[in-house]
């Protein structure tokens, strides 16, 4: 029996009697980060890195969870079990596994570029990695974050000249507080829309720094966004609730904005190929850095970087899994829309 | 290059029209002097010779970035352009970050010396293409990589039409409209010519090649009442063939299509007009398909377009006539301000005094009323018209697409119910969707392809189009996928051919889908018997 093995409710480790993820409710859950398709409700327990606490209690309601520091070592029936940074979002962990000698590690999402809040990503030795690859193609290379960065602000200085309101595109876990590290530099003049208020009142509450915001509501004057930047989550983009703006520009801060076709295909003002994924380049080396004498990978574009990886003499294979909601046909989804409720 | 780059990124991402203008203008406000001539003839089709194939692109990408074929086509079935996913591969050069306006350190070289540089490559030996290929790629930008990929593979495409760019030159050089499309018309080559000598009124007088821009109607937008008194109105057939213009100047002929390619040598049948115009003459008309008095259908003349050297067989096989519109230039004036019944009397004296059994006056239909118009416009497709065209007796001919003295009134679209058999991912923006579609009809127990087609959806309709093809593939060749045969659409075409070449043996005219019949089963589409009917009634 591996170590974990894929089963129809997600990755299990029998050893350890423990679900990685899970799609379905089970009784132990261990938890890499809050984002909806890797933390689903109804399990009886769940455990998960302590900034990813309060974002699981937002997001699924009150569950029995047990918290644990960055490589903080515990067992779950004989299995070791540790969490290390993945720098996906707050809190985002890769799971490390050990029994009788034997080292797996579950990737979770992760970034390999530091983000300056997520915690920085850490290459753990083992035999068996089990790797994303969103953004497995190589025309996905990522601009320095400092660069994306500048780019936005420039644009956002553009749009003030014009008198426009900048609206910022961008999923409300995630990227939304990048966008606003981002903007910290040039403005303090930001709105945002009820699904990023609820993230970011969380996030602030358990001890983190971010720009102060004020949230849009049915009430907020129209004048009011004279000037000042937004940011929406993507269900928002094209939707009624977007009527509220005037004389406004849109920029879309998605990783899928690398290629043209997608930004024109959303009709955007302007995109920024801003992920929270690791690019081409970053995949490779974290598979690379991990020494592992197998490698699964998940959700993403599976079977082009698999076979890649066993062209240069990796062994790899592709796992099919409910991350995501992609397969080898919708290698690029249209991640901008949906998931996301609108308050 | 970075100028040119930035300009088309903004027209690009810019939807309003004002927006475009502006950034246009700004631009011919600001460039180089030899970079605004090819800016004028990019955005004209003037598009630079075609010297490497995109296979030796992506082979040559590969080798520079180190990665195999496959890899580089999955890419391209994502990005859905070539020249795109050869600029997305390549790595961007070390240099530490540079804003991206402006020219300081780094800059590259400017867009007339890469154009240039193409047209000495189709001299140049493989390897020697190769070598300056590379260098250019890991010295621009990413940005400027995709636009020097799109001119040197021949596929460089605005979406800006050359009324805006003219429009935006007209605000920088004082000249009207009108005027300098005229000037920016016909036989010049932007390496030689200079932007002064370009837009001088010497331009016109020097070449004696230069047509005139093509007066073009909109489709009538409201009832025909509308457009008044019946007696102020001209109607003649609107023919599908080839709009060309007639010139006889300083002893020698030129005829030009209205993309303006001189097309003079693929028509030797007009060879005698050299002799027998006078010089200074200009005729508007259409090139037809021709035989014994009768217009033929459009897939004729199709077997001579595009063809190098025109053969005898050709000739026989597909012979045209010219059906004259209108008279442009008459003994060296221009008289396009003339009312449209002198001019067209004026054609007349001409066309009569030439007696040339394949050059006809384009026949006015006469009618007291529009009741009366409205029955005669029944009978287009019978005579291969494509309808109607209605022109004010009074009209000036115009410059380029105007709103008011033309109009062009078609007749509705040919139609059948057919149900989808393969879908392929679309390219720009379309990329990485299944929006290209093939189409069959039934024969018997069989369902036989017949068309594709690739617009008539909205968004929305595409996009769930392109969720049922993922989940109901049957089978991959490549990128094209068979898909379970459920949805039925409903094509319409403007006409249709015998041809041995498709499986069907008929060729559709500018097929595209007219709607989405969710209300019919697979079970109810049309049969090839239907289309051979349609074949025998319209195919002739």
């Amino acid at each position: 029996m591996p170590l974990i093995s894929f089963t129809d409710k997600g990755l299990y480790c029998e050893a350890g009697q423990f679900y990685i993820d899970p799609w379905q409710p089970v009784d132990k859950a261990v938890i890499t980060h809050a984002h909806s398709d890797h933390a689903r409700p109804g399990s009886q327990s769940y455990l998960c890195h302590r900034e990813t606490l309060p974002l699981l209690k937002l997001r699924l309601g009150p569950y029995n969870y047990q918290i644990v520091e960055w490589n903080e070592k515990i067992y779950l029936n004989e299995v070791m079990v540790s969490l290390n940074p993945a720098g996906h979002i707050i809190g985002s962990s890769q799971v490390r596994i050990e029994h009788k000698g034997e080292v797996w590690v579950v990737s979770g999402d992760y970034k390999t570029e530091p983000d300056g809040i997520s915690g920085d990503f850490e290459p753990i030795p083992c035999q068996t990695f089990i790797s994303e690859s969103t953004f497995g193609l190589p025309i996905y290379n990522w601009k320095p974050q400092h660069e994306i960065y500048h780019d936005i602000q420039n644009w956002v200085r553009s749009n003030e000249v014009a008198g426009k309101t900048s609206v910022l595109i961008g999923y409300s876990l995630g990227k939304a507080q990048r966008i606003l590290h981002a903007l910290e530099e040039v403005t303090g003049n930001i709105y945002v829309h009820g699904a990023i208020w609820n993230v970011h009142e969380t996030l602030v509450q358990a001890g983190h720094k971010l720009p102060a915001v004020q949230r849009i509501t049915p009430d907020t004057p129209k004048e009011a966004f004279k000037g000042s930047v937004v940011i929406a989550p993507p269900s928002a983009d094209g939707s009624a609730w977007m009527r509220r703006f005037a004389n406004h520009s849109t920029g879309i801060c998605s990783g899928w904005m690398q290629v043209r076709g997608n930004q024109r295909r959303r009709n955007a003002d302007a995109g920024f190929a801003l992920s929270d994924h690791a690019d081409w380049q970053g995949l490779l080396q974290a598979v690379k850095a991990t020494g592992a004498q197998k490698v699964y990978i998940t959700h993403g574009f599976q079977s082009v970087f698999s076979r890649y990886l066993n062209e240069i003499g990796i062994d790899a294979s592709e796992v099919k899994t409910e991350f995501g909601t992609e397969d080898e046909e919708t290698s690029s989804p249209d991640p901008l829309k949906g998931e996301e409720p609108i308050y | 290059m970075e100028g040119f780059a930035s300009l088309l990124f903004t027209l690009g991402t810019s939807t309003k029209t004002n927006d475009k203008l502006h950034a246009l203008s700004t631009y011919f406000a600001h460039a180089d002097e030899k970079d605004k001539v090819w800016v004028i003839a990019l955005f004209s089709g003037r598009r630079p010779r075609r010297t490497v194939s995109g296979t030796q692109l992506a082979v040559w990408c590969c080798e520079l970035v180190d990665l195999p074929i496959w890899l580089f086509q999955e890419c391209y079935h994502t990005v859905g352009d070539l020249s795109e996913t050869i600029a997305l591969l390549i790595p961007e050069k070390n240099d530490s970050y540079t804003p991206s306006i402006g020219g300081g350190p780094g800059a590259t070289h400017p867009l007339h010396y890469y154009v240039e540089q193409f047209q000495q490559l189709e001299k140049a030996t493989e390897s020697e293409k190769k070598a300056f290929i590379l260098q250019s790629w890991l010295e621009l930008s990413s940005r400027e990589r995709f636009v020097f990929n799109k001119l040197l593979s021949g596929t460089f495409r605005v979406g800006v039409s050359q009324k805006l760019m003219v429009n935006a030159l007209a605000r920088t050089v004082q000249l009207e409209p009108s005027v300098i499309a005229h000037r920016i018309s016909g036989n010049w080559d932007p390496a030689t010519t200079a932007f002064e000598q370009l837009l001088s009124e010497q331009s016109t007088q020097t070449d004696h090649s230069k047509p005139y821009p093509f007066y073009l109607a909109y489709a009538l937008e409201g009832p025909l009442q509308d457009l008044g008194e019946p007696a102020d109105w001209q109607a003649e057939w609107k023919w599908d063939g080839i709009r060309g213009q007639i010139i006889k100047r300083n002893d020698q002929l030129f005829v030009w299509s209205r993309g303006e390619d001189l097309i003079t040598d693929k028509f030797p049948e007009y060879t005698i007009l050299q002799s027998k115009l006078e010089n200074g003459t200009v005729i508007d008309g259409e090139i037809l398909p021709y035989k014994d008095g009768q217009v033929l259908n459009f897939n004729v003349l199709q077997t001579r377009i595009g063809r190098k050297n025109i053969t005898k067989k050709n000739l026989q096989e597909a012979p045209v006539g010219l059906f004259a519109y209108d008279l442009l230039e008459l003994n060296g004036e221009d008289i396009r301000h003339w009312a449209l019944a002198e001019r067209r009397a004026a054609l007349e004296t001409l066309v009569n005094s030439l007696q040339l059994p394949w050059l006809q006056l384009s026949p006015i239909v006469t009618f007291s009323n529009w009741e009366e118009l409205t029955t005669i416009r029944e009978q287009s497709r019978n005579l291969n018209s494509e309808g109607l065209m209605l022109k004010r007796s009074a009209s000036a001919y115009q410059v380029g697409r105007k709103r008011g003295d033309w109009w062009k009134w078609k007749i509705d679209p040919l139609t059948i119910d057919a149900v989808m058999v393969y879908a392929q991912k679309g390219t720009g923006r379309r990329s990485n969707l299944y929006t290209d579609y093939t189409f069959a009809v039934k024969d018997g127990d069989k369902l036989v392809p017949f068309t594709k087609a690739y617009s008539g959806l909205t968004d929305k309709e595409f996009a769930q189009v392109d969720s049922f093809v993922k989940k109901n593939s049957l089978e991959k060749f490549g990128p094209v996928r068979t898909v379970k045969p459920e949805l039925v659409f409903e094509i319409a075409f403007e006409g249709i051919a015998a041809s041995n070449r498709h499986k069907s043996g008929v060729a559709l005219r500018f097929p595209r889908i007219s709607r989405w019949r969710t209300d019919k089963l697979p079970n109810d589409i049309n049969t090839l018997e239907d289309l051979k009917r349609m074949l025998e009634l319209y195919g002739k």
